[in-house]
C-alpha cells in the first residue's frame, strides 16, 4: 500500500497540515505537495475508472503527462472536471471526486465491459452499431454515453465566481522550462544584456535534476538552483514566472503562457488564471523529457507507475507507492528509482532488466546496495485486480507462455526510456529526427521553426533537445545563441558543469515479452486515457491503416486531455512494427497547442460582465436610462427603442411617440449618426466617387441626401451630406455604418487615390445630435432664440451655424419623418444640457422624446428606405426606385460598373413597393409573397418579400414595404404572403409613400 | 458654451494598485497635414509654442502639448475652453495649405493612471511594451476591444485617451485591471 515515509520530502512542509476530502472522505496532506502525493500518502491508489472498459486506474505519473488520475475538483460554481491530481497543488478545503464509474469507484458495474473487450476494439464505433439503424439513437448511443467518458460538465446553472485575465508581455529571449537547462539558458542569455523571461509550469525551480542526484560544480543541484535563481532575480532584465506553462508557440514569436495564479490559494483577490500573450524575439524550449511506460500485460493496474514518478514521490514528497516495489526497465536510469526506494527503506524485490547485460555505474550501485538484478527478462503479467499484488517474470525474447519467476509486490516502477518534450518545438513547424541510440524523436536543429526572416526562432536545450547526459553547456550555448540572434552583444561567463553518471545504452522494448501472444497483447495498454491496447493498434494496421494520423483517429490513440504524452511513441512503434517499417518512416502525429488543456476562463480573460463587449453610450444615455428607455442594440450603441411609461407596453409607447411627433414635437437622440469630415482641395472629386449622385455641385450651406454603394453596386450606406465650405463636406452615415464608412474612405484614399488631397476625420462623437421633429418644432427653437430658423432664413435642406439658446449649434433643416424637422448638433459635452433645455422649454408644446421604433414608423409612413431593412447587401439603388439619386453625368463612381452588369439591369429584379393588407393587419416581418406555383426544386415559388412592416398609428392600420417582381408595374394587384401555420395574407401593392406625398408638411 | 459642458464620467475614480481617475474635459484638436512640412512647423509653433514632436513623442509648452499621431496627423492638447479659438487660429495660420483642423475635445474621454504600476495595469489591456516607454512617449493602440492612446505624462503617470462613448467601458476596464491583488509585477 502506498504510504508516507517517516523522513525526507524536499518540497513538503511537515509542520503545515492540509485537510481535504476525496469522494467525501476526509484526508490530510502536507503543504507543498501535489494532490497526487497527498492521495498516495493516504493509501489511495485507486483513482478512477477507464474510459471504455471501466478498468480500475491509479496514478501513473507525477506531472502534466498523467493520463489516469483525473478528478472533478471543487463544488457547485467552482466544480471543474478532469483536473489532473499530479499538477494540482493540494490546499486546505480542497474537495475532489472521482469520475466515470457507476455506481461507485470501488464497485463499478460497467467493468463488465472489460469482459467483452471484443466489442470495444479499435474502430468499434464504426463496425458494431450499424444495425438495426434505429438502435443507434435509442439504444447504443445512450448506453455508450453513460459508459464512456471522463468528467461531467458543470451544471448549466453554475457561474464561475473567479476572475481571469490576460496580459501582454515582450522579451528578447523566452525560455520555457525552469529545470537546470532552462535556468542556465536564462542566465547565459541574461548575462548578454538581453531581456529574458523564464517560465516554469510547476511551483518549483530545478526540474528533475535535484531528484536525480545531479551535482553541479561539485554541489548538489538544489544549491546551484537556489543560487542561480537568486542571481536571476537580482537582474533587471530578467522576468521569472512559476506556475506558468508555455502553452503554445505561434508565428512571429508569439507564445501563450498559462499562469495558474491562485489555483493553489483560492479565496485570495488574485485572478485564478492569467494568460500571457508574449511576443518573444527568440524562444528556447527547455521543457524536459517524459518517461515512457513499458507495454506488458496488466501495465494499467493501480500501482504500476513510471519509475521517474516513483522517485519523484519518494524524494520530493516522502511518499512511497508501495511497501515492495519491483522495478522493470530497459535502461540504466530506472536504477535511480531502485536506489532511491532502497535508501528510503522501501523493499525492492528485484530490478527486471530487459537487456542481456546491465553494467553501468548506476547498476553497479544498485547491486552494491544488495538489490537483485535480473537481466534478459521482462514482466509477463501483473497480478492483481484493483491493485498490484505481484508480477510474473518471463524471458524477454519469449512468447510469455510461462513465467520464470514470481515476485510479490504492491507496486511496479517501469521505465521504457524517455521522450523529449518536443511539443513547443513542433507547434510552429520545427522538425524532428529519430535518435537510434536513445530511441526517441528529438528536435532537428537544422530544421527549426522559421520566422518571417527565414531564420529559426526556436531552440531546444537539455533533455527537451534529446540531451540525456550533461546539459548545462548545451543550455548555455542555446541561451547565448538566442540572445545573439536578438542583437545582444555581451559575453556571459562560462556555464556551470553538471556531473551525471555514465549510462550504458538502452534496448528498444516496445512489447514485453517481445513475442507476446494475443491474450497478453490485449492486456497491454498503450493509451490509458482512451483504453487503447497493443492489440488495437495491430488490428488497425491489419485493417489497412498506414498513416499514423488515421490510426490515431481510428483507434483514439493519443486523443483526449493528455494528447498521448505517454502513449505516442509506444503506439507508433507498435504501428511501425505491424507495418514492417522503421519508426521514422511512420512519423509522429501533429503536435498542436495547447501543451495541456487551459481553462476557458483564461481564454476569455477579463471580457466578462460589463466589459464582455464595449457598449457605446451617447451623451444622453443616462437620461434615457432614467426615463424608461427600452434599449435596442445598434452596432455597439444602445439606443432607446421606445420610452415606456407607466401603464404602457412597448406597442402603446411607440404609438404615443409617433402620434406626438406628428402633432406636437418629438425629440430623437440622433447622436449615433456617423459624422465624418471630408476636407481638402480634392474633397469634391472624392465625394463624387463615394456617392452615386453628384456632390461636388452642392453649395456651401446646403444639404443633399446621397447613396453610397460598394464596388458591386450594392447599396451600402445613405445619409445627408452638408457642404461646410468650398473644400469641406460633412458626411452623415447610418449609426451602424460610421466606422465602416470611415474605414472605406481611408482604404480608397490610402491604397488607390493616395495622391488625392483629401483628409477625413471621424467626428461622430464630437457632437450630440438631436432631431426636433413636428409641427411645433420651429416654435420651440424660436423660444430658445439666437438663430433665425424661419422658413426663408433656413430653407429645407439647408444648414446654419450659430448660438441657439446659448449653445454652440449647427442646425440642419432636414427631415426623415416627413414633418417640419431640425437636426441640431451641439458639442457632445453640452448635449445633455441642450436636451434638458429642449424638454423644459417645450413642455407646454407637448415635447416628447421618441425612440428608434417610432423613427422607423415615421420614415416608413413617408416611404423612406432604411439601410438594413430595405437593403441586405444584394439590393442596388435601382431596386428601390432611387434612380433619381444616380448621376448620369459622372464618368465614374464606386459601384457604377457593378450596376451595369447583366443581373443588375435584369427586368425581373424585385423592386420596392408599398404593401397594404386587405384586412388592415400587420404583415409578418420578412414574409414572402408566394405565387402558388412550385420551383424546379419543388419549393414554393415566390415573387417578393416584406422588408419593413409596422402598425401605423397615423393611418391606423398595418403598413409595409417590400421588394416585388415587376412591383412598380403592378400597382393595385393583390399578392399572397405566407404567414405562420400556412396562413396566406392578402396585401395590395400600393405606392410606398403613404403620408404627405407632396411633402407639404416638411416644407412649412 | 463650456459652462454647460460635462465630461464623459465626471469625477469617476478608482483606487486600486494604481489610481484611475477621469480627467475631466480636455481640449483636443486634430491636425491633419504633412507633419514634416516647414509650414506645419511654423503654424504649430506659432499657435502652441511647442515644437513638432518626433515619432510617437509628445512636446509640451506651458499648458499646451502636441502629440505625434502619424506622419500626417498631430493631436494638440490644451485647455478645454481654449480649443475653439485655438482651432480657429490654426485654421487661419494654415489657410492655403493642404491641412485640416478639427476640434475633437468633445469626442474624447480622458483618464489618468497614477502609480508606479500603471504599466502593469495597462499591460493587461494593451499590446504595448510598457518597459520601453519613457516619459513623453505616446502610443496609439487598443485597450481590450476599443481604440486608445496612451501618453506617459509624468514619472508615475499615464494619460489614456479614448472615445467618449466608451468612457464607461474604459473605466470598468481600467478599474478591473488595477484591482488590488491582481498585480502582475511585470514592470514594477
Amino acid at each position: 500500500m502506498s504510504h508516507r515515509l517517516k523522513t525526507g520530502g524536499r518540497l513538503i512542509d511537515r509542520s503545515r497540515d492540509v485537510k481535504f476530502t476525496f469522494n467525501g472522505k476526509h484526508m490530510k496532506g502536507f503543504a507543498g505537495e501535489t494532490l497526487a502525493a497527498s492521495l498516495l500518502a493516504n493509501g489511495q491508489t485507486l483513482l478512477g475508472r477507464s474510459f471504455k472498459y471501466h478498468r480500475p486506474r491509479g496514478i501513473v505519473a507525477s506531472g502534466a503527462e498523467e493520463p489516469n488520475a483525473l478528478v472533478g475538483l471543487g463544488k457547485g460554481d467552482r466544480y471543474e472536471p478532469n483536473q489532473r491530481v499530479t499538477t494540482t497543488e493540494v490546499f486546505d478545503g480542497l474537495t475532489c471526486e472521482t469520475q466515470n464509474h457507476w455506481p461507485s469507484l470501488d464497485f463499478d458495474l460497467l467493468a463488465v465491459n472489460s469482459l467483452v473487450p471484443q466489442f470495444l476494439t479499435a474502430g468499434f464505433y464504426y463496425k458494431t452499431f450499424l444495425r438495426p439503424r434505429a438502435f443507434w439513437k435509442h439504444v447504443y448511443e445512450p448506453v455508450i454515453r453513460k459508459s464512456a467518458g471522463l468528467g461531467k460538465a458543470p451544471s448549466p446553472d453554475a457561474r464561475d465566481p473567479d476572475s481571469y485575465e490576460q496580459i501582454y508581455a515582450f522579451c528578447d529571449v523566452l525560455i520555457i522550462g525552469g529545470g537546470i537547462a532552462g535556468l542556465q539558458a536564462a542566465l547565459s542569455a541574461a548575462e548578454t544584456g538581453a531581456r529574458v523571461a523564464l517560465w516554469e509550469q510547476t511551483a518549483h525551480w530545478g526540474g528533475r535534476a535535484p531528484v536525480d542526484g545531479v551535482t553541479i560544480d561539485g554541489q548538489d543541484a538544489d544549491a546551484w538552483v537556489a543560487a542561480t535563481i537568486a542571481k536571476l532575480e537580482a537582474m533587471d532584465n530578467v522576468h521569472l514566472r512559476l506556475r506558468c506553462m508555455g502553452a503554445g508557440v505561434h508565428d512571429h514569436g508569439y507564445v501563450l503562457g498559462y499562469e495558474r495564479v491562485s489555483d493553489h490559494a483560492p479565496g485570495t483577490d488574485a485572478p485564478r488564471h492569467r494568460l500571457w500573450r508574449m511576443r518573444a524575439g527568440q524562444i528556447v524550449t527547455a521543457t524536459g523529457a517524459i518517461e515512457r511506460p513499458l507495454s506488458f500485460a496488466g501495465n494499467d493496474l493501480p500501482g504500476v507507475m513510471l519509475a521517474s514518478a516513483v522517485r519523484d514521490y519518494v524524494v520530493n514528497y516522502a511518499v512511497s507507492p508501495g511497501q515492495s516495489v519491483v522495478v522493470v526497465t530497459n535502461n540504466d536510469d530506472a536504477y535511480r528509482t531502485a536506489i532511491a526506494l532502497r535508501q528510503a527503506g522501501v523493499g525492492v524485490p528485484a530490478v527486471v532488466d530487459a537487456r542481456a547485460e546491465a553494467n553501468g555505474p548506476l547498476v553497479a550501485e544498485a547491486r552494491a546496495a544488495g538489490i537483485t538484478v535480473l537481466t534478459g527478462k521482462g514482466i509477463r503479467k501483473v497480478k492483481g485486480g484493483k491493485k498490484v499484488t505481484g508480477v510474473e517474470i518471463c524471458r524477454i525474447d519469449s512468447k510469455g507462455t510461462a513465467f520464470t519467476e514470481v515476485f510479490d509486490c504492491d507496486a511496479v516502477a517501469m521505465s521504457g526510456g524517455w521522450s523529449p518534450v518536443v511539443h513547443l518545438w513542433s507547434h510552429c513547424g520545427g522538425k524532428l529526427v529519430w535518435d537510434d541510440t536513445h530511441h526517441f524523436f528529438r528536435p532537428d536543429a537544422s530544421r527549426p521553426p522559421l520566422g518571417a526572416d527565414g531564420a529559426g526562432f526556436v531552440r531546444a536545450c537539455g533533455s527537451a533537445d534529446g540531451e540525456m547526459g550533461a546539459v548545462l553547456m548545451g543550455a548555455h550555448e542555446a541561451g547565448l545563441a538566442a540572445a545573439k540572434a536578438t542583437g545582444a552583444s555581451g559575453t556571459p561567463p562560462a556555464p556551470a558543469t553538471d556531473q551525471v553518471p555514465d549510462m550504458a545504452p538502452m534496448d528498444a522494448v516496445w512489447m514485453m515479452p517481445r513475442n507476446a501472444e494475443y491474450d497478453l497483447r490485449m492486456k497491454m495498454w498503450l493509451d490509458y486515457q482512451n483504453d487503447v491496447k497493443v492489440s488495437d493498434v495491430q488490428l488497425a494496421a491489419r485493417e489497412g491503416y498506414q498513416s499514423v494520423e488515421h490510426t490515431k483517429r481510428y483507434t483514439t490513440l493519443g486523443m483526449a486531455t493528455d494528447q498521448g504524452k505517454l502513449s505516442n511513441i509506444n503506439g507508433l512503434a507498435i504501428l511501425s512494427d505491424a507495418l514492417g517499417q522503421p519508426i521514422p518512416a511512420t512519423g509522429t502525429t501533429t503536435f498542436r497547442p495547447p501543451y495541456t488543456p487551459i481553462s476557458i476562463g483564461a481564454i476569455a480573460g477579463g471580457a466578462t460582465g460589463p466589459v464582455f463587449q464595449p457598449l457605446r453610450r451617447t451623451p444622453l444615455y443616462d437620461w434615457h436610462a432614467e426615463n424608461g428607455a427600452d434599449w435596442e442594440p445598434v452596432g455597439q450603441w444602445r439606443r432607446p427603442y421606445t420610452y415606456i411609461r407607466a401603464g404602457e407596453d412597448r406597442h402603446k409607447a411607440v404609438n404615443r411617440e409617433v402620434t406626438n411627433a406628428r402633432t406636437n414635437i418629438g425629440l430623437l437622440d440622433a447622436s449615433t449618426l456617423g459624422k465624418i469630415l471630408v476636407s481638402g482641395p480634392d474633397a469634391g472629386r472624392f465625394m463624387d466617387m463615394l456617392y452615386t449622385n453628384m456632390m461636388s455641385t452642392l453649395k456651401p450651406g446646403k444639404c443633399r441626401y446621397g447613396l453610397m454603394c460598394n464596388e458591386n453596386g450594392f447599396l451600402m450606406d445613405d445619409g445627408v451630406v452638408a457642404r461646410l465650405s468650398d473644400d469641406a463636406f460633412l458626411v452623415h452615415t447610418t449609426s451602424g455604418g460610421a466606422d465602416h464608412v470611415h474605414g472605406w474612405m481611408e482604404d480608397w484614399l490610402q491604397c488607390e487615390w493616395w495622391d488625392w488631397k483629401v483628409h477625413t476625420v471621424n467626428l461622430t462623437e464630437q457632437f450630440a445630435q438631436i432631431a426636433v421633429v413636428g409641427p411645433k418644432a420651429r416654435q420651440l427653437l424660436e423660444r430658445l432664440g439666437g438663430m433665425d430658423v424661419s422658413r426663408d432664413a433656413l430653407k429645407f435642406m439647408e444648414w446654419s451655424e450659430g448660438r441657439l439658446g446659448g449653445f454652440d449649434a449647427r442646425v440642419f433643416r432636414i427631415s426623415f419623418s416627413g414633418e417640419l424637422s431640425f437636426e441640431i448638433a451641439v458639442p457632445a459635452s453640452q448635449g445633455r444640457a441642450f436636451w434638458d433645455r429642449l424638454l423644459a422649454e417645450g413642455a407646454d408644446l407637448g415635447v416628447m422624446p421618441y425612440g428608434t421604433e417610432a423613427l422607423h414608423i415615421l420614415r416608413a409612413e413617408k416611404g423612406f428606405i432604411m439601410i438594413g431593412d430595405e437593403t441586405d447587401g444584394t439590393v442596388i439603388p435601382q431596386d428601390l426606385n432611387l434612380n433619381w439619386a444616380i448621376s448620369k453625368k459622372k464618368d465614374d463612381f464606386l459601384g457604377k460598373r457593378g450596376m451595369e452588369r447583366e443581373a443588375m439591369v435584369h427586368p425581373d429584379r424585385w423592386k420596392l413597393v408599398g404593401l397594404e393588407t386587405l384586412d388592415g393587419s400587420v404583415l409578418p416581418h420578412g414574409a414572402l409573397a408566394v405565387t402558388g406555383g412550385k420551383t424546379a426544386n419543388k419549393q414554393a415559388e415566390t415573387e417578393g418579400r416584406v422588408t419593413s412592416t409596422y402598425y401605423s398609428p397615423t393611418l391606423k392600420r398595418g403598413i409595409a414595404m417590400g421588394l416585388v417582381r415587376h412591383g412598380p408595374n403592378r400597382m393595385g394587384e393583390v399578392l399572397e404572403f405566407a404567414g405562420p401555420n400556412d396562413a396566406r395574407i392578402k396585401a395590395r401593392i400600393v405606392d410606398p409613400v403613404l403620408y404627405d406625398k407632396e411633402g407639404a408638411k416638411q416644407d412649412v | 458654451m463650456s459652462d454647460m459642458a460635462v465630461s464623459a464620467l465626471p469625477g469617476a475614480s478608482y483606487a486600486g494598485f494604481v489610481t484611475v481617475a477621469e480627467a475631466g474635459l480636455r481640449g483636443m484638436i486634430s491636425l491633419r497635414g504633412d507633419v514634416a512640412a516647414g509650414w506645419m512647423t511654423d503654424a504649430v509653433v506659432a499657435a502652441t509654442g511647442c515644437a513638432i514632436p518626433a515619432q510617437r513623442r509628445v512636446e509640451r509648452a506651458g499648458d499646451m502639448a502636441v502629440a505625434w499621431m502619424s506622419y500626417d496627423e498631430l493631436l494638440i492638447l490644451c485647455d478645454y475652453a481654449a480649443a475653439p479659438a485655438l482651432a480657429a487660429k490654426l485654421g487661419d495660420l494654415l489657410s492655403g495649405q493642404f491641412a485640416t483642423v478639427a476640434n475633437v475635445s468633445d469626442a474624447r474621454a480622458v483618464f489618468t493612471l497614477t502609480g508606479a504600476q500603471a504599466g502593469d495595469a495597462l499591460a493587461k489591456l494593451c499590446p504595448v511594451d510598457f518597459g520601453t516607454l519613457r516619459e513623453g512617449d505616446i502610443r496609439r493602440t487598443r485597450a481590450a476591444q476599443v481604440a486608445a492612446a496612451i501618453w506617459v505624462s509624468g514619472p508615475e503617470e499615464m494619460t489614456l485617451v479614448c472615445f467618449r462613448s466608451v468612457g464607461q467601458y474604459m473605466f470598468y476596464l481600467l478599474s478591473r485591471a488595477s484591482a488590488p491583488g491582481s498585480e502582475p509585477k511585470l514592470y514594477a
